[in-house]
């Protein structure tokens, strides 16, 4: 479980974060939506210890992750995955590589051993005989399995992903969907999805957060949010005609 | 002027993380010698290339303005073997490997923050300065002062080759001067400074592209700011440690 508890932010006197308090359940894929600008990205950032709350908390289980050092964070740390909108993979290693960098750093296994965790990691990614090239050489749709399996290394107990469908074709953006929820299901992690791609809204949403203008708008499930009366949150997510249709069809 | 100090400040706080003590040393070692290759020996070429030239222009120019029938030929050996080791070798190859070096650490340390590949070396609970930075300043401080070796070796062999393929003067003369007087601490100061200047180089830019804001035009102006105050601060500590191992 990772709880937010009235986080404020501001950047050179402007409020990204305002008095906003979630509750993120484990085992469970949940979603932060809401419009470019709104603070989500500030949140999720926050939320893993890359931004310091102005006033507030971000509680990993029992643990206050705010009041710690940067040693004391580092045993969290090792628990957390994180994808990035890019993959953020290092551009100077090899897929093999970035998958083995955790390892490498934080457990004394021998070589055979990574290796054989770095394999498994990328075939659970659906990820075969890519382990020598490098990211310049791979798709978008790649790039992301490879950022997966890089975060689920080490086994995580916290996975982050921050729009991870982004510059993704809908077919590619499906599988890395299912992928996440899959991993989160199999491994019983806290997932926190940073999205505006509905598609994953209404797939594998099991907790939705609204973020308007830094504040926490709404939350609720996937089956929630087709029958919420809040109306900045149906002019977000039913936006286009086609989702205008398609839920006053389910609403009939 | 507050931003000046802010920034040195900022240095100061980086360099205290980059020397904090490293996560596991096994790892630093694979990446020390990657950078060694990737700044010191990939930059062999140019250094051959330039120091070659220098050391021929200086011998060339020394024999014209040392034209004199009471100034013996031996001193043009003398005075190129002094400029290379004294101030080309070091000083002048420094420069032009803060362009080169310099340019290639900041726009890659750059690259990698607006790429959020040093968010994701944080997360996992990396010390990216220490990570990213110690590799190639203890690469750069260590491999330079070869660089340096070299240099003066091609240059005083660009002024024997221009001395025999011209005729400008006998080249046994040369190498008569290239004995005289000769006294090896220059050597040592030469490779202190070296050593100075290669710190110099990669901490400062990798300093500007750690905090690298933005898109590839910021990186492209951190990798300019990089070359640039780098420059400025070699001949700095160039005056300074000439005073305090010269004089």
């Amino acid at each position: 479980m990772i709880r937010a508890d009235h986080i404020i932010k501001s950047f050179d006197g402007r409020t990204v974060l305002n008095d906003v308090s979630i509750r993120f359940e484990t085992g469970k894929t949940n979603l932060i939506i809401g419009r470019s600008g709104s603070g989500k990205t500030v949140l999720l950032k926050t939320l893993v210890g890359l931004h310091a709350p102005d006033q507030g908390a971000v509680w990993y289980d029992d643990v206050n992750f705010t009041q710690l050092g940067f040693r004391e964070r580092k045993a969290i740390r090792k628990d957390i995955g994180m994808i990035f909108q890019g993959g953020a993979l290092l551009d100077s290693s090899t897929v093999e590589e970035n998958v083995k960098l955790p390892l490498d750093l934080f457990t004394e296994q021998s070589e055979a051993e990574k290796m054989e965790r770095v394999n498994f990691c990328l075939q659970r990614v659906r990820l075969d005989n890519a382990n020598k090239l490098y990211p310049a050489e791979l798709s978008g749709g790649m790039i992301k399995r490879v950022a997966i399996a890089r975060a689920i290394v080490l086994n995580p107990r916290y996975l982050f992903c921050d729009e991870p469908n982004s510059g993704l074709d809908p077919q590619t953006s499906i599988v890395i969907d299912n992928l996440i929820h899959e991993i989160t299901r199999e491994y019983n992690i806290t997932t926190i999805i940073n999205t505006h791609d509905m598609n994953s809204v209404m797939e594998i949403g099991e907790k939705i957060v609204y973020i308007h203008q830094g504040y926490k708008w709404w939350e609720g499930s996937k089956d929630d949010i087709l029958h919420a009366d809040n109306p900045e949150l149906n002019d977000f997510v039913f936006a286009s005609a086609m989702a205008k249709r398609a839920k006053s069809s389910v609403m009939k | 002027m507050f931003h000046v100090f802010e920034k040195i400040g900022l240095y100061f706080i980086l360099m205290g993380k980059v020397f904090s003590r490293p996560e596991k040393p096994m790892i630093y070692r694979q990446r020390i010698i990657r950078e060694m290759e990737a700044l010191g020996l990939d930059s062999i070429g140019l250094t051959a290339i330039i120091s070659i030239f220098i050391g021929a222009v200086i011998t060339l120019q020394m024999s014209i303005n040392l034209d004199s029938p009471f100034i013996p030929q031996t001193l043009i050996g003398y005075a190129t073997r002094e400029t290379m080791i004294l101030e080309f070798s070091s000083t002048v190859v420094a420069l032009i490997l803060a362009g080169k070096v310099g340019s290639s650490i900041a726009s890659e340390i750059g690259t990698m923050r607006i790429t959020e590949q040093i968010d994701a070396l944080e997360i996992m609970g990396v010390n990216s300065a220490s990570y990213l930075i110690l590799p190639k300043i203890i690469a750069a401080v260590f491999f330079f002062p070869f660089l340096t070796i070299l240099s003066i070796l091609i240059g005083i062999f660009g002024g024997w080759m221009i001395a025999a393929l011209t005729g400008i003067m006998i080249p046994a003369d040369y190498l008569d001067g290239l004995l005289l007087d000769f006294r090896p601490y220059s050597i040592t100061y030469s490779l202190i400074k070296t050593s100075v200047f290669a710190y110099i180089i990669t901490s400062i830019s990798a300093f500007f592209g750690y905090y690298a804001k933005g898109n590839s035009l910021e990186v492209g102006a951190a990798s300019t700011r990089a070359v640039v105050v780098s420059s400025v601060v070699i001949m700095i500590f160039n005056l300074i440690l000439t005073q305090i191992l010269l004089i």
